[in-house]
């Protein structure tokens, strides 16, 4: 990054063609968030499992609290899914303090092209755009800085609920039923196949998802799962045709004890 | 070799002004007013698809009347002003304040640098939690700016409306009253009767949350019974 810290304050009239995007103001004004290693690698904290899935109203997404960086916990109480806009969410992976970035642009991204055009991207166009984020992160990827999201939402225009899975190289994949990323995902890929069945009402797709989640946190060490001593439960969100909502701490609790009791 | 004539500088600025001013007299006014919860913006726009009211920011709207071209590219500016100034500091860092100043600059640059100065008139308004909070900046054609109070009236007829909008406007009216306000002073100011399909108007709601800014629809318009 260069040493000027930007001009956040002047009025960019006309130095970027108007229908242009947020990253590419920001990029005319130096200001675009960059970063470039030299030789070797770092330690930064990781954010370990989230996951979403689909359940008759639309979709779910959960993620665990806690960012790892090699064999300790730099942070317990990590926040790993965001709102993108009203009827979309993102859930991060990898480098955290990269995702954390590149979500905070998204959002913007997201809400500079509404505000600009009258109306909002359709859910593909959000999801396409993401890939393009993910994709521009591959030299980093390549450094060992990787990040990889989940992106979930509601598809005002069809009416369903559909999720996104991506890759380092930024290749984006619509899943059917679930998705799950990060270090424990294999864990919880494996059992929410296992459980999942069609036409989960709420309560069953909430209770699904805790359980896939304690089922990873079981088994990969890095995943932090309900942790009922301090008061730390994972996030846990659902977009559907009313748009984005964050399911209350008291209500994750109860599920969250639920499941840690069936996982004995 | 051939000197170019000698024009005053009053001259020059006094042209400037006429022109612009005769390009915004044609525009169609557009009034803003407190009511109970936050701040009315309304015009009359037969257009459905071109505004001329827009959301900046969660607290923030832009009015612009006028050359459409010109106060476009003034609220787009506005936008990424906005959204950078969101994104390199904090969501609460972006004022009206400093919005109307960066667009009282601009305008006032372009008017006496620029070939010819923009034919707009435009309104910054931001609601506060409280009326004293509140911002109505009204910026004219050559940068000149108004901290309004209450309520403001930009565009052709904005002589015409202020007078009677004094002489009405009551604190603490409910959206309803206040819509059906703007109405009947448009109305009366153009001596015509204008239809619900042609109005464009929208709120900032200082009680919806973390965007405040919202286009009224039909459903608004049956409630103010125009």
């Amino acid at each position: 990054m260069s040493d000027d810290p930007g001009q956040p304050l002047s009025l960019p009239l006309g130095v970027v063609s108007p229908t242009s995007s947020f990253t590419s103001v920001l990029s005319s004004q130096g200001l675009l968030p960059s970063w470039d290693l030299g030789d070797g690698t770092i330690d930064a904290a990781e954010a370990t499992t989230v996951l979403s899935l689909r359940y008759t109203e639309g979709v779910v997404m959960i993620g665990d609290r806690q960012a790892t960086a090699g064999n300790i916990v730099a942070h317990r109480r990590v926040q790993k899914v965001y709102p993108a806009d009203s009827f979309s969410a993102v859930a991060i992976s990898g480098t955290a303090g990269i995702a954390i970035e590149l979500t905070r642009l998204f959002q913007t991204e997201l809400e500079h092209y509404e505000k600009l055009e009258g109306s909002r991207l359709s859910l593909e166009g959000k999801s396409n755009y993401l890939a393009r984020m993910v994709r521009q992160q591959l030299p980093l990827a390549m450094q060992g800085l990787v990040v990889v999201p989940i992106f979930a939402g509601y598809d005002t225009d069809e009416g369903v609920g559909r999720l996104y899975s991506f890759d380092v190289v930024g290749g984006r994949y619509e899943e059917q039923d679930f998705a799950a990323t990060g270090s424990g995902s294999m864990e919880a890929a494996s059992h929410l196949r296992a459980n999942f069945a069609e036409g989960l009402d709420e309560e069953g797709a909430l209770d699904l998802g805790i359980r896939a989640l304690v089922a990873a946190a079981e088994e990969d060490t890095a995943t932090g799962g309900p942790d009922l001593r301090r008061g730390i439960y994972p996030t846990v969100v659902t977009m559907t045709a009313d748009g984005f909502a964050e399911i209350d701490e008291e209500r994750v609790a109860g599920l969250s004890a639920a499941a840690l009791e069936g996982a004995r | 070799m051939s000197v170019p004539f000698y024009v005053p500088p009053e001259q020059l600025m006094k042209d400037r002004a006429e022109y612009a001013r005769k390009g915004i007299a044609r525009g169609r006014s557009i009034m803003a007013l407190e009511y109970e919860n936050g701040v009315l913006l309304m015009g009359e726009n037969t257009s459905g698809a071109l505004f001329k009211i827009s959301e900046i920011y969660d607290r923030v709207a832009f009015a612009g009347v006028g050359k459409y071209n010109e106060f476009e590219a003034l609220r787009v500016a506005g936008i990424r002003h906005a959204d950078v100034k969101g994104y390199s500091y904090a969501r609460s860092d972006v004022t009206a304040k400093s919005l109307a100043n960066a667009y009282s600059q601009t305008l006032g640059h372009i008017f006496t640098q620029d070939v010819k100065p923009y034919e707009v008139e435009i309104l910054v308004v931001e609601v506060g939690m409280t009326t004293e909070e509140t911002r109505l900046f009204h910026l004219t054609y050559d940068g000149t700016l108004f901290d309004e109070r209450r309520f403001a009236v930009i565009g052709g007829l904005g002589e015409e409306l202020q007078e009677p909008l004094e002489r009405d406007y009551a604190e603490g009216m409910s959206l309803s009253d206040a819509v059906a306000l703007c109405a009947r002073l448009f109305a009366q100011a153009e001596n015509k009767s204008i239809g619900p399909q042609d109005w464009e108007a929208a709120i900032l709601d200082r009680t919806a949350g973390r965007r405040m800014f919202r286009r009224l629809g039909a459903d608004d318009f049956v409630a103010a019974a125009l």
